[in-house]
C-alpha cells in the first residue's frame, strides 16, 4: 500500500503544573480549534477522529466520552479512542487513512496529572499480582534503570545533569514548555536521579491533523510525510529486561525505516535524563542529530499527550523548514516498555 | 487501490461465569487467545500484532493492563494496541485489528477483548459522582430505563415485550456452552415475576456481570487460503459516535446508530437488511433494546420493532434470528461483549455455532454500542469472500 500520509497541522496547550479551573474539555477545545483553523477544516470535513487518554489520570470511568463534546460530534462522526498516549491514536488514524476509508484525520490527546499523585497512580500500571501491591513508583523504577546505566559505564551523573540543562535551555524557544532556562538540578529524588533528571508533572493537551496525498498538499505548504511508523512492546517484568537497552525502540525504528537514511532531528519521549541516554543508543543517534529542540519531555510532560507532542514538534519543524527528515518517538509503561517511532520527511526544497 | 479483504479464521472464548477465581487476568485472556489460535491452527509465532480492548480500567483496578498482558498474549517484540470506546469497545477493537489487515500493515492479527468483572463492582464503578454532570444513578440500568419508557410511550408497545426478549435469549443461551447464564428452569412466568429493578426493567431482563474473554484471528487472503476451517469474510465495518447529551438527542434511536448501520450496509451492498441478513448478534443489555435496535438498524420501520419480537421473528427458528448465542442478556463481560457479538456473527456464517447455529446463515451482522447510547460499532460478515 503506497498511500502517502502527512501531519499537516499541530497544536498544543501550555503545559501547566495545575489546571484546577479547567475541565478536560475546556483544556482541549482551544487546541482542537487551533488545528482546524490552521487547515481551514471544520469538524464535519474530518474523515476520522481518534484520541488517546487515561481514565486513571482522570479518576473516572469513560472519561473520554466528555472530551467528545469538545470535538462537536454532531452530526455523528467516525471516531475511536485508545487508552494509550495520543501517538498510538495517531497510529490508528494512520492505518485508517491507509485503507482509503478517510482522507483526513483529527488526532488528539490530553492528560491532567495534577489532581492526583502521578508517581503513585502509575504504579497501578504494574503487574497487579506481584508488583503493584509493592507500589514501586515511577521515579524509583527509572532510578533502577539509571543506576543500571551508570553501573554499565554508559553514563554518569554529570552527563545526566548536562542532558537536563541542555533540554531546559532549548525549551527557552518553546513558549508552551513548563520548565525552561536555568533550572536548579536539585536534590536526589531517588538516587541517582536528582529533581532535575525528572520530567515536571503537568497538565496539557495536543492535537494533530493528518491528511493523505494531494489533500495534504492542499492543507499545508510543506506537509510532514510519515515515511514510516511502527511500535513494539517488551516484556513487562523488569527482571527479564536489560534496562540499559530499548530493543523495542530499535525494532520499531528499523521497521519505520529510520536507519535507511540519517535523520537531522529527533524528538524523543524521555521523561528522565537517563532514558535519553538509552534511546540515543537504541536509535543510533549521534551528535550530528538535533535531539529534542523543543526541550522534550524534560521541559513538558503531560502524560498521555507527551508522545503525540513529540510527533507534532517534529512535524512542526518540517512545516517550518527547520528539518528535512526527523524521527519522533513515544513511550509507554515502566522503563520504556513500549515504544513508537515515526519517521517524518518534508518535500525537497 | 483496493483494501485487502479481511477474513476471520480463528475464534476463541472462555466459558463466561460470574467469577473466574481460578485464573489471573493473564490466565483468562490467554485461554481465549489460545482457543482462537487452536481454531485457526496457528501458533503465537504466526501473529504479527495484537489489538486488545476492554472497558474502563477501574473494572479490574489495573491501569492500561495491556502493558502487563504483553507476555501472556505473546506480544513481546510485536505491536500491541489498546482500544477503549466504552461498551462498544469489543466491536471497535475488532475493527481496529481488521484495519491493520485491510491496510496491509500486517498479514495476521490477534484481537482480543476481556473483562474480569469479579475484580470489582461494575454498577458502582459506573456511578462515581462527577461534578456538573448528570449522575448515572446506580449503574447503566438507571440511565437506560427512562429511554425504554420513552420507546414504549412513543410506539405504544405492550409492556409484555421485554419479558419475551429475555425469555428467548435465556433459552438460546442453553444452546451455547460458553454462555454465562444457563437457566434450565426458565419460564416466561419467572421472567415476568422477577423483581422490578429499574422500572420497566426487571431483574431477569438485565444482563449479568461476567468474567470472560473473546479472541479472534483476522487475516488476509493468503492467510484465509491456508485456513483449516471455512473463514468468515468481512464485507463492511464502521464506527460512529455522537455526544452523550445534547438538545435534540434521540436516546431511543440515536442518529449515530442509524449512520453506522447505513455505512456498513453501503460497504456490503445491502439494500434490504431484513431480507438480505440471515442472523443478527446485537448488543441488548436490557431486554427492550432488541425492539429498539431492530428499528435503529433498519430491520423494522420506526415503531414496528416490537412487533417482530412479539410475533417470534427474532426467535432462533424465526425469520430473522437475533442473539442466537443468548446475547448480552445471558453473558456480559462488558469489554468483551461487543467482540462476542462480532465473533458469534462470524461463527454463524462459518457454520460453527453448534446447537445455536442458524441453518444456512450466509450473512450476519455483529453490533455493539456503548456510553450513553453514543458509540456504535458494527460489522457484516459473510460466508463468501468480497467480490471487489
Amino acid at each position: 500500500m503506497t498511500r502517502e500520509i502527512a501531519v499537516v497541522a499541530f497544536a498544543q496547550t501550555d503545559t501547566l503544573r495545575t489546571t484546577e479551573e479547567q475541565s478536560e474539555v475546556e483544556m482541549l477545545m482551544p487546541v482542537l480549534h487551533d488545528v482546524l483553523q490552521q487547515t481551514g477544516l471544520k469538524t464535519a470535513d474530518i474523515g476520522f477522529t481518534c484520541s488517546g487518554s487515561s481514565d486513571y489520570l482522570a479518576g473516572r470511568a469513560f472519561s473520554f466520552t466528555m472530551a467528545l463534546d469538545g470535538v462537536g460530534a454532531w452530526p455523528p462522526i467516525s471516531e475511536s479512542h485508545v487508552e494509550m498516549d495520543g501517538a498510538w491514536a495517531l497510529y490508528e488514524a494512520w492505518t485508517k487513512l491507509l485503507t482509503g476509508d478517510a482522507d483526513t484525520a483529527l488526532v488528539y490527546a490530553y492528560g491532567k496529572s495534577s489532581p492526583g499523585s502521578v508517581r503513585d497512580v502509575l504504579t497501578r500500571q504494574l503487574d497487579p499480582y506481584y508488583v503493584a501491591p509493592l507500589w514501586p513508583d515511577s521515579v524509583a523504577l527509572a532510578a533502577l534503570q539509571a543506576q543500571a546505566l551508570i553501573d554499565a559505564g554508559h553514563t554518569d551523573e554529570p552527563e545526566l545533569a548536562a542532558v537536563a540543562s541542555r533540554s531546559r535551555a532549548d525549551a527557552l524557544s518553546n513558549s508552551r514548555a513548563q520548565l525552561s532556562g536555568s533550572v536548579p538540578h536539585g536534590d536526589y529524588v531517588v538516587r541517582p536521579l536528582h529533581r532535575g533528571d525528572c520530567a515536571p508533572i503537568g497538565d496539557g493537551a495536543a492535537a494533530v491533523v493528518l491528511a493523505a496525498g494531494e489533500r495534504a498538499r492542499e492543507l499545508c505548504e510543506r506537509p510532514a510525510w510519515i515515511r514510516g511508523i511502527d511500535h513494539r512492546i517488551e516484556a513487562h517484568s523488569l527482571g527479564v529486561r536489560d534496562l540499559t537497552d530499548a530493543p523495542s525502540a530499535r525494532l520499531a525504528a528499523e521497521k519505520a525505516g529510520a536507519f535507511e537514511h540519517p535523520v537531522d532531528t529527533a524528538e524523543l519521549h524521555a521523561p528522565f535524563t537517563s532514558q535519553e541516554v538509552v534511546l540515543r543508543k537504541a536509535l543510533r543517534l549521534d551528535d550530528s542529530v538535533r535531539v529534542n529542540p523543543s526541550g522534550g519531555a524534560l521541559a513538558a510532560n503531560p502524560i498521555m499527550a507527551a508522545g503525540l507532542i513529540r510527533i507534532g514538534e517534529a512535524a512542526a519543524r518540517i512545516h517550518r523548514g527547520e528539518s528535512d527528515r526527523a524521527l519522533a518517538h513515544a513511550t509507554s509503561g515502566p522503563c520504556l516498555q513500549q515504544n513508537l517511532v515515526a519517521v517524518l520527511e518534508g518535500d525537497p526544497r | 487501490m483496493s483494501k485487502e479483504p479481511v477474513a476471520v479464521v480463528g475464534i476463541g472464548q472462555t466459558k463466561h461465569v460470574a467469577a473466574r477465581r481460578d485464573v489471573s487476568i493473564a490466565g483468562l485472556v490467554r485461554e481465549a487467545a489460545g482457543r482462537a489460535l487452536e481454531d485457526a491452527e496457528l501458533t503465537w509465532a504466526d501473529i504479527d500484532a495484537v489489538v486488545i480492548g476492554k472497558a474502563p480500567d477501574f473494572f479490574e483496578g489495573v491501569m492500561m493492563p495491556e502493558l502487563y498482558l504483553a507476555d501472556a498474549l505473546g506480544a513481546v517484540g510485536k505491536p500491541m494496541l489498546r482500544v477503549h470506546t466504552a461498551g462498544s469497545v469489543g466491536g471497535s477493537t475488532a475493527l481496529v485489528a481488521a484495519n491493520l489487515v485491510a491496510a496491509r500493515v500486517h498479514g495476521t492479527v490477534l484481537t482480543l477483548a476481556f473483562e474480569k468483572q469479579s475484580e470489582s463492582n461494575a454498577m458502582w464503578g459506573l456511578s462515581l459522582p462527577i461534578p456538573f454532570q448528570q449522575p448515572l444513578l446506580a449503574g447503566a440500568g438507571g440511565f437506560f430505563a427512562p429511554h425504554v419508557r420513552a420507546y414504549m410511550r412513543r410506539t405504544g408497545a405492550p409492556d409484555t415485550v421485554g419479558a419475551l426478549v429475555a425469555y428467548k435469549d435465556r433459552r438460546n443461551a442453553l444452546k451455547n456452552p460458553y454462555a454465562h447464564l444457563h437457566e434450565h428452569d426458565i419460564t416466561l412466568e419467572k421472567v415476568q415475576a422477577s423483581p422490578m429493578l429499574w422500572d420497566p426493567i426487571r431483574y431477569s431482563e438485565t444482563c449479568p456481570s461476567s468474567d470472560g474473554a473473546c479472541a479472534m484471528v483476522l487475516t488476509d487472503r493468503r492467510g484465509a487460503a491456508r485456513s483449516p476451517r471455512p473463514p468468515a469474510w468481512m464485507h463492511g465495518g464502521a464506527m460512529r459516535s455522537e455526544p452523550t447529551l445534547f438538545a435534540g438527542k434521540d436516546f431511543v434511536s440515536p442518529q449515530a446508530g442509524k449512520d453506522c448501520a447505513a455505512d456498513v450496509y453501503r460497504q456490503a451492498g445491502i439494500t434490504d437488511p431484513r431480507r438480505e441478513i440471515d442472523a443478527v448478534e446485537m448488543y441488548v443489555p436490557f431486554s427492550w433494546y432488541e425492539p429498539m435496535w431492530l428499528e435503529n438498524l433498519g430491520f423494522a420501520e420506526e415503531g414496528e420493532g416490537w412487533k417482530l419480537t412479539e410475533s417470534g421473528v427474532t426467535e432462533l427458528d424465526g425469520d430473522l434470528p437475533v442473539n442466537m448465542s443468548g446475547g448480552v442478556l445471558s453473558t456480559n463481560p462488558i469489554g468483551a461483549s461487543g467482540m462476542i457479538r462480532f465473533a458469534e456473527a462470524a461463527l454463524q456464517v462459518r457454520g460453527q455455532a453448534g446447537e445455536h447455529q442458524v441453518d444456512g446463515a450466509r450473512r450476519a451482522l455483529g453490533h455493539a454500542y456503548g456510553g450513553g447510547s453514543q458509540f456504535f460499532s458494527m460489522w457484516l460478515v459473510s460466508a463468501e469472500p468480497p467480490t471487489t
